[in-house]
């Protein structure tokens, strides 16, 4: 399989309702592109978890890469939104600054971050508070055979 | 169990897709938390909700989960959100009862947690 990318923008609407659109398309985007159904599912929460952020968070939305390629697949997230004060605070399992509202929709329970890297084979989180966000995920494909 | 054996065993309608009634579902996870449902490990073709948002059908969709239960009357308040559902094959049911009294049924029938029965199948 070739190296294939595909490209993403997530608009924050201030509203819930079209959370996870984004991330069911790159869901049927990887299905179409042959990837094997655990890579996507994993792939699939790493998006949907940064949708939310990017959805809650910030005040444009940001950008969502995904790269596929023959061992792994590789997501980059990128916004210039407010930025994370305390990475390793927000890293943390169960820490959250969510609002009520979200609370109410059943998000917004301090796991966003901590998921992404537990699906993650490789993560990396860049912030700058004022300038915005990044996101460097890697997930190896077929890793049951790796073990 | 199949989907018509969910609905019957748990006094549930179909909302959607009641073509796949004779489907087998085995396992099943139970949350209105979102969020415990994307941290969730292994698959659930189930998902037993209080939760009726309309984020509820996508976190079920990234999940591979093949059918939503909403529990105590619940349903998705607006109409394409089943559209959608029925769309990507998600099949959506809903009962009156609450969620407890379900997952004992579902239980009692032969439905196992979708985390833990990756455990006992080993």
């Amino acid at each position: 399989m070739e190296r294939r990318v595909f490209a993403y923008s997530v608009v924050s609407t201030g509203s819930f309702d079209d959370v996870g659109v984004v991330s069911t398309e790159i869901k049927r985007d990887l299905e179409e592109a042959g990837v094997e159904r655990e890579t996507v599912r994993r792939v699939a929460v790493i998006c949907f978890e940064a949708e939310m952020n990017l959805a809650l968070y910030t005040e444009r939305g940001g950008n969502i890469e995904v790269v596929v390629e023959p061992e792994k697949v590789v997501i980059y997230v990128e916004d210039d939104g407010p930025g994370i004060e305390d990475v390793e605070k927000a890293m943390q399992p169960g820490y959250s600054t969510a609002p009520l509202w979200v609370h109410e929709l059943g998000f917004g329970a301090g796991m966003g971050l901590p998921n992404m890297k537990e699906n993650s084979d490789f993560f990396e989180l860049t912030s700058e508070v004022g300038k915005g966000t990044k996101i460097h995920s890697v997930v190896f494909r077929r890793r049951e055979n790796a073990a | 169990m199949t989907l018509e054996e969910v609905a019957q065993t748990v006094e549930a309608e179909f909302l959607n897709l009641q073509e796949r009634a004779d489907e087998e579902v085995r396992t099943a996870c139970a949350a209105d938390l979102l969020s415990d449902v994307l941290a969730m490990r292994g698959e659930a073709a189930l998902l037993i909700t209080g939760e009726a948002a309309p984020q509820v059908v996508r976190v079920a969709d990234v999940m591979n989960i093949r059918a939503i239960l909403y529990v105590r009357g619940k349903r998705p308040q607006k109409k394409d959100i089943v559209k959608w559902a029925t769309q990507r094959g998600i099949v959506l049911l809903s009962t009156p009862l609450p969620t407890f009294e379900v997952c004992g049924r579902l239980y009692t029938r032969g439905m196992r947690c979708s985390e833990c029965f990756e455990n006992e199948a080993d």
